[in-house]
């Protein structure tokens, strides 16, 4: 017993020390993806100062905000003013909006986060439902099902299906709203979070509630059904390979009931593949969010960053990148924090596979 | 079984025709177990031909630029136009065989810049593993793995000026780190292998064993990948090209012609409806051939040691 406890101190030791180095390797990366978007926009043709202006301004007026940015010294120095003011939050201002960068992002990230959550709220649960009754029906109908929909849903890109939603829900057979986040005639709830569905349960607005969830369901499955019946296939693959190991013959043979056993020892370390691919999903999730918020008209921080991109917006697009980025490196962690507790070989510090 | 004792007893008599001839049955047995990769290699050979032959196929050619027909605009699909006619009267059948070719260009010259780029530096990574150069390349391509590849190829297509040759470059700016990934794994494990460390030996050069000791291990891993994602930018092309940032109308695109269409919902609901399909087959097609070709790739059961 105290020498298992020593064990599992060891590992937690090492599993805080991978914690660390998983930390400060997000730092770097995020440095390394600041110097890029910043090259990708300063090789734009055209100078910013006059994009900043417009064209009818005078040049004087053109010179002294290149000064002012600091367009006028050598490249690095250019970064490092910059990255001075992402550090502290400051992107500068946005040629859309004519807003500082940051206060637009606080408006429209918490619509878009809840897009995302919701979508990854579907893609989580219906994938291991799915997977397990592939895998407890294998070669069944059910099965086959759930393969042809993993090979579909790869083929049709979100934003098509996106499309499709609309077509079919929004004029064929208008059962959901189809655009934007709330009715029209429904009072938003005061902003708490931001994410409306929460707000609404916290003031305690049902209606309000119902109505958000109403119209977060379509453009997040559009988001959710690609990511969802591939992880579904991953799920199965990884439990009916389980099934035919020793220890659950074991299992069995103690007469462990069957739901134990298919929730506790077959499940949990079948989840292991998938989460790690989860990461990858939720990127995918994101980026999709960007043509899927313009089709269903969300005010999200996906649909402003389109905006700005065809715009040339560049404050606001290297803000709205590095943004997606820095959620992108933090969910990471979080899968892989995820994959620790799920798989003791690396939560104990053992040797993993 | 009767493959194997074949190839087996019959290797030093075969004569080279015999041998390619047999090596081509092997692969294409290996390709087609799988039904859905013939479906998959039939899709991706109708549109590849569908392409190539735009011109002679499409039954309006003239239709996948500036035409203007007013007085057949919005016809629904029937005999004529077999997928009906978009706001400005063209044919939705023929610009979709159109979009294709601008679709099929895009992937095949992102593939054929990105792999050279990814794959080299990924050998060079792997052969000089723990060398400064390593560092400095695998830094970099772990940077661009960070973000979502489609994130950045907006924002690259973005601030470039908007049309197809930018977003090809978009695209393969954020492709080559996925074989420089792949490559460097499979390099950093055959640079300690025998027949490399006695090529060493032997004094070859650097040249040498990079590109003909080590490369052609790695080839089919490379292979399968590609095949495996052609879809992927055919995919990320049609999203770029969706919101504006691609082929430029009047030239036709996948993508631009599903938004066009999006605008003349639900009346011309065919505008909208067909070009999707476009995609979602062209993508099918591509994965279920990609899948077999991942098959044939693979060591199986028949192949000699």
């Amino acid at each position: 017993m105290s020498l298992c406890r020593r064990r599992e101190w060891g590992g937690y030791m090492k599993l805080s020390s991978y914690v660390i180095k998983r930390l400060l390797y997000s730092i770097f990366v995020l440095v390394g993806l600041s110097i890029v978007i910043f090259v990708i926009a300063r090789v734009v043709p055209g100078d910013p100062a006059r994009l900043a202006l417009g064209p009818r301004a005078p040049q004087f007026a053109v010179d002294a905000l290149r000064e002012e940015m600091h367009l006028d010294k050598s490249l690095p120095v250019q970064y490092f003013y910059w990255i001075k003011g992402v550090v502290t939050g400051n992107f500068g201002k946005s040629l859309v909006t004519k807003r500082n960068v940051m206060e637009d992002i606080a408006e429209f990230l918490p619509a878009t986060l809840e897009l995302v959550l919701m979508s990854a709220l579907f893609v989580v649960v219906f994938s291991i439902l799915f997977g397990a009754l592939a895998a407890r029906y294998k070669d069944s109908w059910v099965d086959s099902l759930i393969r042809v929909m993993a090979y579909t849903g790869v083929a049709v890109p979100s934003f098509v299906l996106a499309v499709i939603f609309l077509l079919l829900f929004g004029y064929i057979w208008p059962v959901i709203p189809v655009l934007g986040r709330l009715s029209a005639g429904i009072q938003p709830p005061p902003t708490i979070t931001g994410l409306i569905t929460v707000d609404s349960l916290l003031t305690g607005r049902m209606d309000v509630f119902f109505d958000a969830i109403n119209h977060l369901i379509l453009p997040a499955l559009a988001l959710a059904v690609g990511p969802l019946f591939q992880e579904a296939r991953i799920v199965r693959s990884a439990m009916t390979e389980n099934m035919g190991k020793d220890y659950l013959a074991a299992a069995v043979g103690f007469g462990i009931p069957d739901h134990v056993i298919t929730g506790k020892y077959l499940l949990k370390p079948s989840l292991i593949p998938a989460v790690s691919v989860m990461g990858l999903d939720i990127a995918s999730l994101m980026s999709n969010a960007f043509l899927v918020e313009v089709i269903f008209d969300w005010p999200g921080i996906s649909r402003y960053g389109m905006e700005a991109m065809l715009r040339k917006d560049l404050n606001a697009i290297s803000a709205v990148i590095i943004v997606f980025g820095l959620i992108f490196v933090v969910v990471n962690i979080i899968v892989d924090l995820i994959v620790a507790y799920l798989d003791p070989r690396i939560r104990l510090g053992g040797r993993s596979s | 079984m009767n493959v194997r004792v074949q190839s087996k007893q019959g290797v030093p008599a075969l004569s080279f025709s015999a041998r390619v001839k047999s090596g081509v049955k092997k692969n294409w047995y290996k390709f087609s177990r799988n039904k859905l990769s013939v479906v998959g290699l039939i899709i991706v050979l109708l549109i590849v031909g569908a392409a190539v032959l735009a011109p002679v196929i499409a039954p309006y050619p003239h239709h996948a630029g500036k035409f203007v027909d007013y007085a057949n605009a919005g016809t629904a699909p029937c005999a004529k136009y077999w997928f009906g006619t978009d706001n400005f009267g063209r044919d939705i059948f023929s610009r979709i065989i159109f979009a294709f070719r601008g679709a099929l260009y895009m992937a095949v010259l992102v593939l054929a810049i990105a792999v050279p780029v990814g794959v080299f530096l990924g050998l060079i990574a792997g052969y000089y593993q723990g060398s400064f150069l390593d560092t400095v390349i695998m830094r970099v391509t772990d940077i661009f793995l960070s973000v979502p590849p489609l994130l950045l190829a907006l924002a690259i297509a973005a601030v470039l000026k908007p049309n197809l040759t930018n977003a090809m470059i978009a695209v393969t700016v954020m492709w080559w780190p996925w074989y420089t990934r792949l490559v460097y794994g499979m390099a950093t494990s055959l640079r300690n292998e025998y027949f490399v460390k006695s090529a060493e030996l032997i004094g070859a050069g650097r040249l040498h064993i990079l590109f003909r000791e080590i490369l052609p291990n790695c080839l089919s891993p490379i292979f399968t990948k590609m095949a495996l994602d052609v879809g992927w930018v055919i995919l990320i092309g049609a999203s770029l090209s969706f919101v504006g940032l691609g082929e430029q109308p009047p030239t036709p695109a996948l993508g631009q012609m599903v938004s066009d269409g999006t605008r003349y919902m639900p009346d011309l609901w065919w505008m909208t409806v067909f070009p999707s399909l476009a995609i979602a087959v062209t993508i099918l097609g591509f994965n279920l051939m990609g899948d077999g070709i991942r098959d044939m790739m693979a060591k199986g059961e028949y192949d000699r040691e």
